[in-house]
């Protein structure tokens, strides 16, 4: 028996351009950023004064109650697949054949510390009945869950920032593997709060451009000094290709393949010499059947720190060689920051759409390229992309040394 | 401190309303509070934690699983405020 295919069919993103994937996408086309400086008292305590944070508040989209028992990450997942899964056209599928991968990084955080402020000021007795199922990091894939009544099996990968791009290709095989005809899979995350942004301000990890907020996200500029941190999720509604055609579902492209490896370097840093990513990238495209050849645009990881724009570029040049040439690089967290949990499934669906349109969206912020970087970069509008059959990666790195690369190809 | 009935399931109305999101209008005393008004067992904790803060009464875990209906909810509070 053939391996079974397996299908884009729905597209959901609450993200820090839009409240949905049109208005995401129309802003990321038009080359917009999403941060903002932050309105908190907390911010200006900090070394960060600025964020992402989504577009449209989850309160403009859910009801009161629905609110209050589900973490801000659960909130996403809810938008967005509420979203994804009409566009899919709310399939009529047997339960037991539809599953759920809805990954985040860091789960319910903000939950954990606003829980830990009111067990420390009013005891135990006030701690919400509902802290545990909203701080838990499977919180948002479980609430999927059960709204859609998914009996295949739900499922929450946890590998930091490639977590979104892991829990897509979990749900690429789940499909492959005849346990599921469709599943709801990607990526959330909802942690601007003063705890995780001084750590991550502790590592040095995040931009401190602070008189410059919108221009602080820099993929491959010369003076990029860190990342911005963003909210927000993106889902991709999966299915197996011929249950797609049987029910006539509008299909994106294919999703063809995955691969992924580990570093074994360091606990935060990339691997220099990218060797890692490197093999990510050949085990995708052996997965997929394709080669370098067949590739034509990636939405890079290029968070616009020092160290990990240089180390993800010379690890593609190197995995893809001569044929980098043609391949159109876009790094959408110029736009929309950096998402953790839900970057891997945000930039797929941005994978998705730019395969649909044929247009790969620009990076911004570069005023000077770093001469170190090797491959060629979408900047300041999009780029039209070739007639005929295309294909196009998402990679997503993780700390911890995760790596994740997937292959989407037009269909 | 003496508690009126009246206040009670006032009270309780608002709770349940902020909680669950039960319209006030429908909380009515015979009203079973997981069948009727579908307050699960953690909205119920809730529902239990703002009662004791707004009325100043203690409600015992164990006394909890007696309250089934809104009227059951009212009766204990107010015997408790005796």
């Amino acid at each position: 028996m053939s391996r079974r295919r397996v299908v884009v069919t729905g597209l959901g993103a609450t993200t820090p351009l839009g409240g949905d994937v049109t208005t995401s996408w129309s802003a990321l086309l038009a080359g917009t950023s999403g941060v903002r400086n932050l309105t908190e008292e907390w911010a200006h305590t900090l070394p960060v004064h600025f964020a992402a944070r989504v577009a449209v508040e989850p309160s403009e989209q859910m009801e009161r109650v629905e609110l209050r028992r589900l973490d801000r990450s659960e909130q996403f997942a809810m938008i967005a697949s509420r979203e994804a899964w009409k566009d899919a056209g709310s399939p009529d599928v047997d339960k037991e054949r539809l599953g759920v991968v809805i990954a985040s990084g860091i789960g319910g955080v903000t939950t954990l510390l606003d829980q830990y402020d009111i067990l420390r000021e009013k005891g135990a007795r006030l701690v919400s009945p509902h802290t545990v199922p909203m701080l838990m990091p499977n919180g948002p894939a479980a609430n999927v869950g059960l709204e859609v009544q998914a009996r295949a099996g739900v499922h929450t990968p946890v590998s930091a920032c490639a977590s979104g791009a892991e829990a897509i290709g979990y749900a690429l095989e789940m499909i492959r593997n005849d346990r599921a005809d469709i599943v709801v899979s990607g990526g959330v995350e909802a942690a601007i709060h003063a705890m995780p942004m001084s750590g991550f301000a502790a590592m040095k990890a995040l931009s401190t451009r602070n008189d410059e907020p919108q221009r602080a996200s820099r993929p491959y500029d010369v003076n990029r000094d860190g990342f911005v941190l963003g909210e927000g999720g993106g889902i991709l509604v999966l299915e197996e290709y011929e249950h797609a055609l049987a029910r006539g579902a509008k299909i994106y492209c294919e999703i063809a393949g995955q691969g992924l490896t580990s570093d074994g370097y360091h606990i935060a840093a990339p691997d220099p010499d990218g060797a890692g990513v490197q093999r990510a990238v050949k085990f995708a495209l052996r997965d997929s059947g394709l080669t370098t050849k067949d590739i034509v645009h990636l939405n890079a990881h290029a968070t616009s720190t020092p160290a990990g724009d240089i180390a993800e570029a010379n690890a593609l040049r190197a995995a893809l060689g001569a044929d980098a040439d043609h391949v159109a690089v876009s790094a959408t967290k110029s736009m929309t920051g950096h998402l953790l949990g839900g970057a891997g499934a945000i930039e797929s669906v941005f994978i998705v759409k730019t395969l649909h349109d044929r247009l790969a969206p620009p990076t911004i912020n570069i005023d000077d390229l770093d001469p170190a970087v090797t491959v060629d970069v979408v900047r300041d509008k999009p780029r039209a992309l070739p007639a005929g059959d295309i294909a196009a990666l998402n990679d997503s790195f993780g700390f911890g040394g995760h790596n994740v690369v997937l292959v989407f190809k037009s269909i | 401190m003496a508690l009126a009935q009246a206040d009670v399931l006032a009270g309780l109305k608002e709770i349940v309303e902020e909680v669950a999101g039960i319209p006030a209008a429908s909380i009515e005393l015979d009203k079973n509070f997981t069948e009727d008004l579908e307050v699960d067992s953690l909205s119920m904790v809730e529902v239990v934690v703002a009662a004791e803060e707004r009325f100043g009464v203690k409600i015992p875990d164990e006394a909890v699983t007696d309250l089934v209906t809104v009227g059951d909810a009212v009766n204990f509070i107010v015997n408790a405020a005796k």
